[in-house]
């Protein structure tokens, strides 16, 4: 089993992650005329991008002319509590407009407006219906346009490869090792530049909306090689998942249903989120069922329905109904859209949700209301970035998208994600793509790097009779699904930290059986080093955030406090043990700040 | 609980065989989270792709029962109780191990296919198109890759020899939607008869009763491409386009 000869590719800029982010900085990198490799750890076309439904957040103001990036920005911020990189956020809403767009020229076709235009719909936190859509099934349009794109343009794809490790030469990053997942055998990388867009961390979670492959491998690459990650307190659970039958828990249902007229209501048949309407949000909010229903058509002289509060604020409200009784039988809440719109405009709108509920659940969502809960869905913490160049905090290397930090802050809002993976996809790609061509020297293996993951990548081989590695995964899953959830407190976090360090010293121990080839025991006894690894951080930041905010709930501090206001938790390795530090918000400049104190 | 037996395909290019597993099934499962069972419980290495388990990402296509389905669409529900239920890797493509295969095949053939070349936009800089203009064209952007489609096109399944010259049902709708899009401007003629194979298929609807999206792709995409096939390739029709500027620009 010890065979350790690998293969050898070399790019000017390696780009890790095909799902959005990666694939549209691939697509930047390669108009500037470097050599890319594009690293996908499952089929190109395949990557968690193509479940998202609801809709990209740009303000193309076609729908309502009023909207403009101002406002987006001002929504994105106040979303995210204003713990966001408001540089950050002030890119993502100026530039969203143009990648949309982009999109268009390159065959996309989303809904139309009736004079032709990118129709928008309404989604939680944004101020005017926003989001270019296709149905509920924009990620699909998104992807697929992406990957059509993007295999006329030059770009090396490596499908079904994993990367374990990034290469360093020094303190630059200098290239990645991993393996082909079909045949197991050993792939390097030497690039001048790598741009992590690999996603999230959901999979430490048991009810989750995520994939398999969503296991924290670009955080973990990034912690590995001495990158730093901010805000890993911050996973947001969307409000909406299904809950029943159990084989389906967590998978998603989009919040377009509320965007298009579904309210949530308890078993009393009450609207209840009349109830959850936090100070912050009260100017912008509706306190009758009237007027949050009149807003629907008329948003200038109407507040928005409190259905569409921000997603931390929902899945608070579902997570407190079900607590106290008013839940629905299978342990969540009631979704209806059926009683308040015509079934033909619920096929045409949400036609995933429809065959979804039928296909899985043997519900009529144009007859029933759904019954949904709480699902783990996004990470707002990742790798620490500059705004404008997408750089982390060590030279070489760049990350997009979900694996990024900053963007969001303390909470995103639904739709801004898709918009994320455009505007900063496209920015990594430019500046790995320009960092590469000014980057000298050549490209060298270091042999005892590469040594050393070969040898940790065979081990699980050598105790054919260890741990089963789906066990410990599991174990994992419960652990922080039941102490590191929606609300936390510090004995559970504490609880958790010390299981999490257990489980690591168990994850040395698993074995797998079977050879190399696609092996996905082997596969899955691997990500439990990213996975545990991301659950760290995030119970550890958890436990230092003493307040609650956003994606990060503490029962034993529940509220806002002004000091953590101005700070982010940052996480760092120091000779293999997690640091944290607290570091100062970027200040966001007057004539930003300015946008504040209109109406609120 | 029941115990359900799953006979499940084990091997790889080299051989193998049908292997029998008792699993435990819940109320609302599906094959793929029986599947999943096995890999947990019994069978750690039991290769299968899937992403989404939710008939959204196209991943975990297999025979059940010698039927192409998605796995994670096929309720455990759907069969009879103390019926073996067999699952096999899709048969047209070469096979990697267990459930997975080689659907490469498919990849080339799409890189292969002119992309779109737009015309130039309105005075502001965007295009305008009306949402009746594009309705068929969504329905095939509903293609969520699965190749089932490709998997039971006899032409792809029982003639290695025309796969050179045969793009298949999923990449012909691919196609249609380039052809149909309203703001194209490249004509694909010549390569939808000489490099796509249009006129192997025979239409035999294969393709368009296993689409887990519905997608109406002979009736809505192939024979309208046909037809189309023959009026591009009729010179008094192309006499008339190009008088009257409807022509496309071959590739």
């Amino acid at each position: 089993m010890a065979n350790a000869d690998y293969e050898t590719h070399e790019h000017d800029v390696l780009v890790i992650g095909a799902g959005g982010a990666g694939l549209r900085a691939a697509i930047e990198a390669a108009a500037q005329g470097v050599s890319v490799g594009l690293v996908c750890k499952s089929l190109l076309g395949k990557a968690h991008t193509v479940m998202a439904e609801g809709g990209i957040a740009a303000a193309l103001g076609n729908v309502w002319p009023e909207d403009n990036w101002q406002v987006h920005f001002r929504d994105t911020m106040r979303g995210g509590k204003m713990l966001n990189n408001w540089r950050m956020a002030q890119l993502h809403a100026q530039e969203a407009p143009e990648r949309v767009l982009e999109l268009e020229r390159w065959g996309a076709l989303f809904d139309r407006t009736k004079d032709g235009r990118i129709l928008q719909r309404d989604f939680g936190g944004h101020r005017y219906a926003r989001l270019a859509h296709v149905g509920d099934r924009t990620g699909l349009e998104m992807i697929r346009t992406l990957q059509y794109h993007g295999i006329h343009q030059g770009i090396d794809v490596y499908m079904e490869c994993k990367i374990e490790r990034l290469l360093k030469d020094g303190e630059r990053v200098s290239g990645a090792f991993g393996y082909w997942r079909e045949t197991g055998k050993f792939v390097a990388f030497k690039a001048k530049a790598v741009v992590l867009a690999t996603g999230g961390i959901g999979k430490a979670w048991k009810i989750t909306s995520n994939s398999w492959e969503y296991t924290g491998d670009g955080h973990s690459l990034a912690l590995w090689a001495g990158a730093d990650l901010i805000d890993m307190e911050f996973v947001q659970f969307h409000p909406t998942g299904m809950v029943w039958p159990p084989s389906v828990r967590g998978i998603l249902v989009t919040e377009g249903v509320r965007g298009d007229g579904g309210t949530l209501k308890n078993k009393d048949g009450a609207r209840f989120m009349f109830n959850y309407i936090p100070e912050f949000f009260k100017g912008e909010t509706a306190d009758d069922e009237a007027e949050a229903d009149r807003w629907y058509e008329d948003k200038r002289n109407n507040r928005r329905t409190p259905d569409l509060l921000p997603r931390d604020e929902v899945a608070r409200a579902i997570n407190t109904e079900v607590k106290a009784g008013r839940g629905s039988p299978h342990g969540g809440v009631f979704l209806d859209i059926c009683t308040r719109r015509p079934a033909d405009y619920i096929k045409k709108r949400l036609p995933s949700m429809y065959h979804q509920f039928k296909e899985l659940a043997d519900v009529d969502i144009t007859k029933e209301p759904m019954e949904v809960g709480p699902t783990c869905h996004y990470v707002m913490g990742g790798v620490r970035v500059d705004a404008d160049s997408t750089a982390a905090t060590m030279p070489g290397l760049f990350a997009a998208g979900e694996v990024a930090g900053g963007m969001h802050g303390a909470n995103r809002l639904g739709g801004n994600s898709l918009s994320d993976l455009l505007v900063f996809g496209r920015r990594a790609g430019l500046s790995a793509a320009l960092y590469a061509k000014n980057r000298g020297g050549q490209l060298t293996l270091d042999a005892g790097q590469v040594e050393a993951v070969a040898h940790d990548l065979i081990a699980p081989f050598n105790r054919a009779h260890g741990e089963n590695p789906y066990a410990l995964q599991a174990e994992l899953q419960e652990t922080m699904q039941s102490l590191v959830g929606i609300i936390r407190t510090e004995s559970e976090l504490r609880e958790a930290l010390g299981k999490i360090e257990r489980l690591k010293a168990r994850a040395e121990r698993v074995g797998v059986g079977g050879n190399r080839q696609y092996n996905p025991g082997w596969h899955t006894a691997l990500d439990l080093r990213s996975l545990l690894t991301v659950a760290e951080c995030c119970a550890a930041a958890a436990l230092e955030r003493k307040e609650s905010r956003g994606g990060h709930t503490r029962d034993d501090h529940p509220y806002t406090d002004d000091q953590w206001a101005k700070v982010n938790v940052v996480q760092r390795l120091q000779n293999g043990v997690l640091q944290l530090r607290r570091e100062p918000l970027p200040e966001m400049p007057a004539e930003l700040r300015a946008l504040f104190q209109e109406r609120k | 609980m029941p115990t359900v037996t799953m006979r499940v395909f084990r091997g790889d290019a080299t051989g193998g065989g049908f292997k029998d597993y008792h699993v435990e099934a819940e109320e609302g499962m599906v094959v793929l989270d029986v599947i999943h069972r096995i890999q947990a419980t019994q069978a750690n290495d039991l290769a299968c792709r899937w992403n989404c388990k939710a008939g959204k990402c196209g991943s975990c296509s297999a025979e059940i029962n010698g039927k192409p389905r998605l796995m994670c669409m096929t309720r455990m529900n759907l069969f009879r109780d103390g019926e073996a239920i067999s699952v096999a890797p899709i048969r047209t493509f070469p096979i990697v191990k267990d459930l997975v295969t080689n659907v490469l095949y498919n990849y080339e053939k799409a890189r292969a296919i002119p992309p779109l070349r737009l015309k130039p936009p309105e005075p502001d800089g965007t295009y305008r198109m009306m949402q009746e203009d594009i309705d068929r064209i969504q329905e095939f952007h509903k293609c969520i890759e699965c190749f089932l489609c490709q998997d039971v096109c006899h032409v792809i399944r029982d003639h290695e020899e025309l796969k050179k010259a045969f793009a298949g049902p999923r990449f012909f709708i691919k196609i249609a939607g380039l052809d149909m899009h309203p703001l194209d401007t490249v004509d694909r003629t010549e390569f939808v008869g000489r490099e796509a194979g249009i006129g192997l298929c025979n239409i035999t609807k294969c393709c368009t009763e296993v689409c887990p999206e519905n997608i109406h792709i002979t009736d809505n995409g192939i024979i309208p491409m046909k037809e189309r096939m023959a009026d591009n390739l009729d010179p008094v029709v192309r006499l008339i386009r190009r008088i009257r500027g409807m022509r496309k620009d071959r590739v």
